[in-house]
């Protein structure tokens, strides 16, 4: 099991002071959350990607690149890169570039991006996000397995003799999962290639995300890659932790009623009973994410949302603090204890090398 | 005989309220009508004015959850709808537009629908026409010819105005032919969940 955080990036006034930070503070702020990841023993740091304000992450791999240099186990990747507007041809570039200087520590989550105005201001069409989504990451998926592509569809200019680099370092292209909140086809598409299938889970109702897990794990296993319970699943989560839950109630309210996506609607009292938010103590924590198990299956990777809606750094660090001395070693050892011998942890660089070596493929490989 | 599955929503704010009158009217004459056809009616009426702070909750997060998602749930598996509006601002109230803002737009596909308004004066009557209609159009839903507004004066006289009796008739009579033809419970909608497009389709689907 994976433990680790994702940021959206959002530079958000602090509720209780209005102070905004500068582009600068929050991007240094970012790089700080993500080495304080790796000191307190998280796996991974995935970073969004944005194109508007108020958000700053526009470059992923820049970022990445800079935190793989000063870090030196942590797993870097993204949440998510947006397949639909980004060409498939720079993200192959950029990503192997990636995975070469930080000796392989990459995966990406894909996804299509909500944000109406990207496509356009990227030459694309949102009617067109679910096609997009399949074609652009058939040829990604190309470009990392062939050194020679001759390609042709509907969305980008053809190309001839076309040889991504740098090469995927080993000949192991990063691992991708397919995030989604809405999308059967994305589960389907997660299947189809055997990757991994990441659920938002930021809202429930659970019962939506479990009918999308479990139709991704349904498929996996009729395209060939293994039983449904092998099936690499990752969730999303949301936690405010300090070690005295009403303390925790006390901080946090005013994030909540002035954080930028559900601000101003339900209670932090309902939000937490209908969604997977946890505010509370390290325990109160721990009891809910063992619960994802119970309704998702076997999993493979938790990310947590930690430093959004205007919360300032010194507290995202004491969140990070919490979570890595008092919540994840005790969730490490739990879900290991419970998970069966057969289903897999989360690919890593060196798994799939070691797979490589044993030539397994996919069935596009199997049938092309 | 077979069980047919009527949704009436009625977004009356007061309690009692005359939208919910007509709404309780017209979901009688449905339920009639459709038991003269042999059909057992399985009828629910919603006051949206119960899931208020649910809606405009569900449109901050995207999700409907609680008993604002059974009622979303029943209303996609229904066999018809009823649906009352009071008019404000010449137009549905926002209330109603809140509920069907936050249905996925292919919910009601196909499904038959009595649209039904109450106000302050007949003036208002053409808004069933200019506004509740259309918007059902847009979800591609079948709406009845007959849509049934109700003015103040129409309750005159104990319930014993003809001309409202009998638009509440002409009205239940026209979605009760509907939804008896209809075979229960069969949207006219692809799920997505139980019949994924296979990844082929998926991929060279505008090839084939």
């Amino acid at each position: 099991m994976q433990f680790g955080i994702f940021s959206v990036g959002d530079v958000t006034p602090d509720p209780t002071n209005g102070t905004t930070p500068t582009e600068a503070e929050r991007i240094r702020a970012m790089v700080r959350i993500a080495l304080k990841a790796e000191e307190v023993g998280l796996d991974v740091f995935a970073t969004g990607e944005h194109h508007n304000p108020p958000f700053v992450p526009s470059s992923p791999t820049t970022m990445l690149g800079y935190v793989a240099a000063r870090t030196e186990r942590l797993i870097l990747s993204t949440a998510t890169t947006l397949i639909t507007t980004n060409d498939p041809v720079k993200i192959a570039e950029d990503f192997a570039m990636l995975q070469h200087l930080a000796d392989g520590r990459v995966d990406l989550m894909l996804g299509r991006g909500n944000t109406g105005p990207v496509y356009p201001w990227f030459g694309q069409d949102i009617r067109q996000g679910i096609p997009l989504a399949i074609e652009n990451y058939h040829l990604l998926h190309r470009l990392w397995r062939e050194d020679v592509v001759d390609w042709e569809g509907r969305f980008r200019t053809p190309l001839q003799s076309f040889t991504s680099t740098p090469r995927p370092l080993d000949g192991v292209p990063p691992f991708v999962w397919h995030g989604s909140i809405r999308s059967p086809e994305i589960a389907e598409q997660a299947a189809y290639y055997g990757d991994g299938f990441f659920a938002n889970n930021i809202f429930w109702p659970k019962e939506h995300f479990a009918r999308l897990i479990e139709l991704y794990r349904t498929r996996f296993e009729h395209y060939g890659h293994g039983s449904a319970d092998q099936a690499i699943v990752g969730l999303g989560g949301q936690v405010f932790l300090r070690r005295n839950s009403q303390d925790a109630v006390r901080e946090f309210r005013p994030y909540f009623d002035n954080a930028p996506v559900y601000g101003h609607g339900p209670s932090l009292e309902e939000f937490t009973e209908q969604t997977p938010l946890t505010v509370g103590s390290p325990q109160e924590a721990i009891d809910r994410t063992l619960r994802f198990r119970e309704y998702f299956g076997d999993y493979q990777r938790q990310l947590f949302l930690v430093d959004h809606a205007g919360l300032p750094l010194k507290t995202v660090l004491e969140q990070l603090d919490l979570l890595g001395e008092e919540v994840i070693p005790v969730l490490r050892r739990e879900f290991e204890s419970l998970r069966p011998a057969h289903v897999p942890t989360a690919p890593t660089h060196e798994s799939l090398r070691a797979r490589g070596a044993q030539g397994t493929t996919t069935p596009e490989e199997g049938t092309a | 005989m077979t069980t047919r599955t009527i949704t009436v929503i009625s977004a009356g704010l007061g309690q009692p309220s005359s939208t919910r009158l007509l709404a309780d009217r017209l979901a009688e004459a449905t339920t009639s009508r459709l038991t003269e056809r042999g059909h057992e009616v399985d009828l629910e009426v919603v006051e949206l004015r119960d899931h208020a702070r649910s809606l405009a909750n569900t449109l901050l997060t995207g999700f409907a959850t609680g008993p604002l998602g059974e009622v979303v749930e029943r209303v996609g598996s229904s066999d018809g709808l009823v649906a009352v509006t009071p008019v404000f601002s010449a137009s549905y109230s926002g209330l109603f537009k809140l509920f069907f803002d936050v249905l996925d737009p292919d919910l009601l596909v196909g499904t038959p629908v009595l649209a039904g308004a109450t106000g302050g004066t007949a003036r208002h009557s053409l808004a069933l026409e200019h506004a509740v209609r259309p918007l059902f159009s847009y979800l591609r839903s079948v709406v009845v010819p007959t849509a049934v507004y109700a003015a103040p004066e129409d309750w005159a006289g104990g319930g014993a105005d003809t001309a409202l009796a009998d638009r509440i008739g002409r009205a239940a009579e026209e979605l009760a032919a509907l939804v008896s033809t209809r075979e229960p419970g069969v949207a006219d909608r692809r799920d997505g969940f139980e019949q994924p497009t296979p990844f082929e389709d998926l991929l060279f689907g505008d090839q084939r």
